[in-house]
């Protein structure tokens, strides 16, 4: 006997051995999929009853390869993570560096890292938007959200030099500091941008397909939430005010007024609010970061004897010189503590940390990358459970998986 | 009379090639083979700005069996290898194939247990774009140099795949 | 160091007390014996309020200077209340390391653990669903293990070649 199409998920799960029960094949290779996840769902008719996620179809073996690179040549490969907002890894990623080495970075450096997190959280939650947009079936919200992205490409651009692979930050400082250029670029973004919002906002908000396809769709209840783990917008979209920006302060987070945006319902159109709020509360960091920006070096001095010099005083000097080869050369390098450490940030999908351990040497004896894709994948059958196959799209564009950061 | 019985053979084939390989040219259907970062710069490609279709090359199929050019956008693991090969087998010929990136050809910074070293060691490749990741312009540069190949090369029948030198693999297997 | 935070946690209760804690960096560790595991992380849980597994994963010591132990498993606890973390070590060794599974905790332990056992090879007892999760399935080694290479055993290269005449 078919089962109704409204009967609860819980009961049908009892039975999956049902004749008329069916499996179907989703990805790795699907439009949806955003590049490499495969899901195996139990169908009954339309509704799923169950799925089971298969990963690694992008495994690269990031954290074998932090065991063979130095702390600085391994910022390189911290792009290629989430490679929708590589800035934000690359925070993370030396914050952990240097909460290992006990140094603390300049304020400049400070709010610089902080003004490129957060542009880095504007491009990321774009791009989630957009795709989620473009899963349901708003294709001009995508082409609006990308031509804001362009701009941040832009910008990115005229700050370090790539468009992705940015590889910013140094232990101890940024590879660049802010061009006046690139100052005015942010500034005339942040005027722009709020308009860009808007019209995103009015394309979805009211969008009847839209908020049919997502209201009351993969809902995560407050104490699942945590039960499984979950941070960032996903979890803040359920009702969990918690936001390490705020909650564990890190670079100059304290500085800032901006507020932890929640929401109560847990659905997709939640998350999807808390994002587009969270942009907004990224343009007002930014603005302020960019006002109070306070002058000085972006660098610590290399008495700290694990920053790379200058490159100018490099080639011009023969201690900088001197200096910069004992940071280089494989078998000098950075000397760390032989201790652990886990420092986290607040990426545009939730907690990124490093678990680093040091052993003396100047690559990390493990760095172990907190990835919220992973965990935040993992939930997912939870969250589909009786809902349509077309469903699918909607919670995973909500839930914003990027391949690379969920396998590594 | 001699002239007339060879002329038209040779004009009409001649110039059919090139009327095929001129349609075929302008009108490559891609095939996103997107795993990773290049994915999303292909993605500008396709995007407001950049926009593909300028090129003839818009129409992105996400079903292999309407598609004639894949495009290899990030890098391929071995777990994900099988996946592309049969994605290949199923597209109709005649087909291009295009790595993207230097993961994509030759396996990029990541030169780690799992990753392949070049997709080229698996499945034949026309034409490889530099980069990590390329800019949209040269994405839009690499169609531009495969349409030309397509018309100097290209031939009604796909004679052009039979090269002896297509038939291989890039590279041996060999590994140190 | 305002660079991260430096959350310590109060005394530990009395139960704890024989327990080997430790701080770096404003971070509270300690270390738990595999049999006791479950217990603690069950009290940390549920009486004193850290309710959220951050993560969980391993490190392999091999190789690291005057280890005693080879695996040590990091559970990163925090309290959602209070912001506070703490770090739980277990020290595990070979043959056949193998630790009680926390997936009757945290429900998000479950990938967690996989991809311990995935990469390391640390049996869970008791886990629902132990395969492999980033790698295929009959691959032989667990990579981030210390005397697995870097460039691997040639598991890459072990593909079936495709040709234009076949394709
Ligand atoms: S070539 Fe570079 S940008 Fe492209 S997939 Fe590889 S690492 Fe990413």
């Amino acid at each position: 006997m078919p089962l109704s199409p409204l009967s609860p998920s819980a009961e049908l799960a009892a039975d999956r051995t049902q004749p008329y029960l069916w499996t179907m094949n989703f990805g790795p290779q699907h439009p949806a999929m955003h590049t490499t996840l495969r899901l195996v769902l139990t169908l009954d008719g339309e509704t799923v009853i169950d799925a089971v996620p298969d990963i690694g179809y992008l495994h690269s073996g990031f954290e074998k390869l932090a065991e063979h690179l130095d702390y600085n040549q391994y910022v390189a490969v911290t792009d290629r993570m989430n490679y929708v907002s590589p800035l934000a890894n690359n925070v993370a990623w030396h914050c952990a560096v240097e909460k290992l080495l006990g140094i603390e970075t300049p304020r400049r450096c400070q709010y610089i890292r902080v003004i490129v997190a957060e542009l880095s959280r504007i491009t990321d939650h774009l791009l989630a938007l957009g795709a989620m947009g473009l899963d349901t079936g708003a294709f001009t919200h995508f082409i609006y959200a990308y031509s804001a992205r362009e701009d941040l490409y832009d910008i990115f651009e005229a700050i370090c030099g790539a468009r992705l692979t940015t590889s910013y930050t140094r232990v101890g400082g940024l590879k660049l500091d802010l061009s006046p250029t690139a100052l005015q670029m942010i500034r005339d973004f942040l005027r722009r941008f709020p308009r860009t919002l808007e019209d995103m906002a009015r394309l979805l908000h009211q969008n009847r397909i839209f908020v049919d396809r997502t209201r009351g769709i993969g809902v995560l209840s407050k104490e699942d939430a945590i039960n499984l783990s979950c941070s960032g917008p996903v979890a803040r979209a359920s009702g969990v005010t918690r936001d390490l920006r705020r909650d564990e302060p890190y670079l100059a987070y304290g500085d800032f007024d901006f507020d932890v945006c929640c929401d109560r319902r847990g659905d997709c159109f939640a998350r999807y609010l808390v994002r587009m709020d969270e942009m907004r509360e990224s343009v007002k960091i930014v603005q302020q970061a960019i006002e109070n920006l306070p002058a000085g070096p972006v660098n610590l001095g290399d008495q700290a004897r694990s920053i790379l010099p200058q490159k100018t005083a490099v080639y011009t000097t023969i201690e900088g010189l001197i200096t910069h080869f004992e940071l280089v050369m494989s078998n000098r390098g950075i000397k760390v503590p032989c201790e652990e450490v886990y420092a986290a940030t607040e990426a545009p999908n939730g907690e990124l940390g490093f678990y680093l351990v040091g052993d003396g040497g100047p690559r990390a004896y493990r760095a172990r990358c907190r990835p919220p894709s992973f965990i935040h994948f993992a939930a997912f059958p939870h969250l589909i459970r009786g809902h349509t196959v077309s469903d699918v799209v909607a919670v995973l564009g909500s839930l914003n998986i990027i391949a690379a950061e969920l396998d590594r | 009379m001699a002239v007339i019985a060879e002329l038209p053979d040779n004009v009409a084939v001649t110039k059919l090639d090139e009327l095929v390989s001129w349609c075929r040219k302008n009108s490559l259907w891609p095939m996103p083979f997107a795993t990773a970062c290049c994915g999303i710069e292909l993605m500008s490609t396709g995007a407001s700005r950049h926009d593909i279709a300028r090129f003839g090359a818009e129409v992105f199929r996400f079903s292999p069996r309407q598609c004639d050019l894949m495009i290899v956008a990030g890098r391929v693991v071995m777990k994900m290898m099988p996946v592309l090969q049969r994605i290949w087998q199923q597209m109709p010929e005649p087909k291009w194939c295009m790595a993207m990136g230097a993961c994509a050809s030759s396996g990029g910074v990541f030169d780690t247990y799992s990753v392949v070293q070049g997709i080229d060691r698996f499945v034949p490749v026309d034409m490889y774009v530099p980069g990590c990741p390329p800019r949209p312009e040269q994405l839009i540069q690499a169609i531009i140099d495969l349409q030309a190949k397509i018309q100097r090369e290209g031939t009604l029948w796909g004679r052009e795949f039979d090269a002896p030198s297509r038939q291989q693999p890039k590279r041996a297997l060999q590994e140190s | 160091m305002s660079d991260v935070s430096s959350n310590t946690m109060d005394a530990l209760p009395a139960e704890f007390a024989d327990l080997l804690s430790s701080e770096f960096r404003g971070q509270r560790r300690i270390v738990v014996p595999a049999d006791r595991l479950i217990e603690v992380l069950k009290t940390l849980k549920e009486k004193l309020g850290y309710d959220l597994l951050a993560d969980l994963t391993c490190v392999d010591y091999l190789t690291y200077r005057d280890a005693q132990h080879r695996f040590g498993l990091v559970y990163n606890l925090a309290n959602t209340e209070t912001n506070q973390r703490l770090i739980v070590r277990c020290f595990l060794d070979d043959p056949e390391p193998t630790v009680p599974s926390a997936v009757p905790l945290w429900a998000g332990a479950n990938w967690l653990e996989r991809e311990v056992w995935d990469l390391f090879g640390i049996r869970f007892a008791g886990h629902p669903d132990l395969r492999r999760v980033l790698l295929p399935e009959g691959f032989a080694s667990h990579p981030l293990r210390k005397d697995y290479p870097l460039q691997g055993r040639g598991e890459r290269h072990n593909l079936p070649v495709i040709t234009r005449a076949e394709g």
